[in-house]
């Protein structure tokens, strides 16, 4: 399952550990939620980046003390079609300020890119080669977007004021 | 009407490229049906009985000349010269082919239509009163307010893929004609103490299997937080709405699992969180999109001119007049219903050749500009009183002048079983024979108000909980069996109507509906207590004394 970060397939230098898996001495982890809040502390210390698995039933609120020393949350869509993400991700963005990587993992498809890049997502376990391959492409898709979200595209009712403000200089 | 602008255009045209691909990865296989089943439905194409079905919007029911035009263009070209109007202020298209459907919303797109969300668990197209900004009391126009959320419910990065499909609806008068209390969020437009526009917001209404009327989540809302406000009512949905199970992922299931109070909270607390954000609104925004709403250079005209008085001499245009015209804000005009409902066809079906020639009417006659009601009727909303005969002439040339509306005959009722997939029993017979059987105007008149809601599956797309008498078809040992309700309501009085005993055979629907409408008269106090007040002071019993013992 190609990654993509910054916009390009990228290789991803973290592990996934299961609940059980035995603890590698160093080297970027990716810990599932229920391990990561167990084992914190020892988790921490360890040398090498390390990234929590959040399931997307569970409060992201749990998660605030830790943002600051987590290289990476990964947020999960089971299918694509299950949304609870989207809320988690625009929380950890704009109410609990997290500004490390955010990635989207589980049925992440094409279709879904502009909607995660406004929600605050930054990488992507993307599941078809085609649809890594496209990202940047169909990252540009929009150009008009509606809503305010934290990912500070302009939208278009500021659009409109700042039309209506330059148009009334000098009249 | 509202003119989009380059912005509008711009989202619109980049929806329908997006869709053009979407499509081309379907035909080339690069899409499964599983995966492009929700990218067609999040663009208003189903899967029919026989063919792909395209449900465009017509937000807050408001359609300009040029745009009803084009919606004839795509019935004839796209389709079999024909729409379906529903009862959520969409068209519905029933033969498209998936190949050609890039090319009709393309073509739509020329004229600011989109089919944006008219399906999939997102949320829906914004419904509002087809009579909006020109009914007479009402306390301001609440399509400004729609077309806001309308904007800000479209592409939503958060809400787009919801536990289930979610309703808004919107009004500004003491008569609701939106139905805002069977919506997922119903919105009463007000005015608090100092005079500023803000909103009663009901949460939890709706119909299906499961039907709940809205409960008032907070009583005042004021305008400039109204968008943060919905976005938190989402946020606790999202996260908290079930989704194990399709048939209560509804928000009314939650709402009603929780307690309106419980819930109520949850969303308070959210709220406080983002109210004071930048979904926060100011008047100069609101000015803004009423500045792109297009209102009519009414002229100074009679209330009662010559043109009128002399065709109240012919019976028939008296009949339609008393029917269909309604009164206006301004006194030189009227609002025109135009019933969708001849005797014998199907209920809320136009012809290309109406659509165009209504298009035509409405250019001479309403400003150009058309309404539609999720009644399943269209209107024009501003036809000056010295017109009437004249239109009502035009009308009734291209069979829209059926003096029907608000009476037995204007039933309501979704596709059923000759179009629907999921379908259990017939619904267009039954509403045709019931047409024939009360065809006489006289027979209908006298039994007055009476609105007959027809689903074809517990599903309830053609409203049957909230019809004066509602009838459900379901199948039972391979058998259609109808059940028979009444006392519903879908007003501002709205309630669930009661059944009113066993189920009956496709063929005796419309004995029994006969039946009951015979008890009715006979029980009724005065020629003016409407069938639902009668049900009202004496409750299902009477009737299903006299509709079974016979049975």
């Amino acid at each position: 399952m190609p990654l993509v970060n910054g916009g390009k397939i990228a290789d991803d230098s973290f592990v996934k550990l299961a609940v059980d898996t035995p603890l590698p001495e160093d080297g970027d982890i990716l810990v599932p939620a229920e391990r990561f809040l167990g084992e914190a502390d020892a988790l921490l210390k360890r040398a090498g980046k390390i990234g929590v698995i959040w399931p997307n039933n569970r409060d992201i609120a749990e998660l605030v003390p830790y943002l600051g020393k987590l290289a990476t949350v990964a947020l999960v869509f089971p299918s694509f079609r299950d949304g609870r993400a989207y809320s988690q991700a625009r929380l950890l963005r704009e109410r609990y300020g997290y500004r490390g990587d955010l990635r989207a993992t589980g049925q992440v498809l094409r279709d879904q890119f502009v909607f995660m890049l406004r929600a605050g997502f930054e990488s992507f376990e993307v599941k078809k080669q085609a649809d890594a391959e496209a990202f940047m492409q169909t990252a540009k898709r929009y150009s008009v977007f509606y809503q305010p979200t934290g990912d500070g595209r302009i939208t278009a009712l500021h659009r409109r004021m700042q039309l209506r403000h330059s148009e009334g200089v000098g009249t | 009407m509202y003119a989009y602008d380059e912005i509008d255009r711009t989202l619109v045209n980049e929806r329908v490229s997006e869709f053009r691909d979407q499509v081309q990865r379907r035909l080339s296989g690069e899409l499964t049906e599983d995966e492009f089943k929700m990218l067609r439905l999040q663009n208003g194409v189903y899967l029919q009985l026989h063919a792909y079905m395209f449900r465009v919007a017509i937000p807050y029911g408001t359609l300009a000349s040029n745009q009803l035009r084009q919606l004839a263009h795509v019935a004839r070209k796209y389709d079999r010269g024909y729409g379906h109007f529903t009862t959520r202020q969409n068209i519905q298209f029933n033969w498209i082919k998936l190949s050609d459907l890039p090319d009709a919303l393309a073509d739509l797109a020329e004229v600011g239509i989109h089919a944006m969300q008219t399906s999939g668990n997102n949320m829906r197209n914004v419904t509002s009163d087809q009579w909006a900004g020109v009914a007479p009391g009402e306390i301001e126009d609440p399509r400004i307010w729609s077309e806001l959320i309308r904007q800000h419910t479209t592409l939503h990065p958060e809400f787009s893929f919801l536990p289930r499909k979610f309703k808004i609806a919107i009004t500004a008068s003491d008569h609701d004609r939106a139905a805002i209390k069977v919506h997922d969020i119903g919105l009463r437009l007000i005015k608090n103490e100092k005079g500023e526009t803000g909103f009663e917001v009901l949460v939890g209404g709706g119909l299906g299997r499961t039907p709940f009327i809205g409960k008032t989540i907070k009583h005042f809302v004021h305008g400039r937080d109204l968008l943060s406000y919905i976005e938190a009512i989402l946020r606790v949905y999202n996260q908290y709405g079930r989704r194990d199970n399709i048939y209560k992922a509804r928000i009314k299931i939650l709402v009603h699992e929780l307690g309106i109070e419980k819930f109520s909270r949850e969303v308070e607390e959210e709220w406080q969180h983002i109210r004071n954000s930048s979904l926060q609104i100011d008047d100069e925004v609101i000015e803004d999109i009423r500045s792109r709403f297009i209102y009519p250079a009414y002229e100074k005209l009679p209330h009662m001119p010559d043109e009128l008085r002399q065709a109240a001499a012919d019976p028939d245009f008296e009949a339609w007049r008393k029917n269909s015209v309604a009164a206006h804000k301004n006194p030189g005009y009227s609002i025109v219903t135009i019933s969708l409902k001849p005797i014998g066809a199907p209920p809320g079906d136009a012809t290309a050749e109406q659509m165009d020639a209504l298009a035509d009417l409405a250019d001479k006659y309403s400003f150009g500009e058309i309404r539609v009601g999720h009644e399943q009727n269209l209107a024009l909303p501003h036809v000056a009183k010295r017109d009437l005969p004249a239109l009502w002439k035009a009308l009734d040339k291209l069979g829209l002048a059926t003096p029907n509306v608000n009476l037995i005959t204007d039933i309501i009722a979704c596709p059923g079983l000759d179009y629907c997939s999921l379908a259990n029993a017939r619904s267009i017979p039954i509403a045709q024979e019931l047409t024939r059987r009360f065809a006489n105007h006289e027979l209908a008149n006298l039994i007055g108000r009476l609105h007959i809601n027809i689903s074809g599956c517990i599903n309830a797309c053609g409203h049957h909980h909230v019809g004066h008498i509602g009838i459900l078809g379901v199948e039972k040992n391979g058998e259609e069996v109808y059940q028979i309700t009444i006392g519903g309501r879908a007003d501002e009085s709205a309630a669930l109507g009661n059944l009113i005993g066993p189920g009956v055979k496709f063929d005796e629907v419309a004995d029994v509906i006969e039946d009951i409408v015979e008890a009715y008269l006979a029980l009724r106090e005065r020629p003016e207590e409407l069938f639902v007040d009668t049900v009202k002071r004496l409750g299902v019993e009477p009737f299903k004394e006299r509709v079974y013992a016979t049975r």
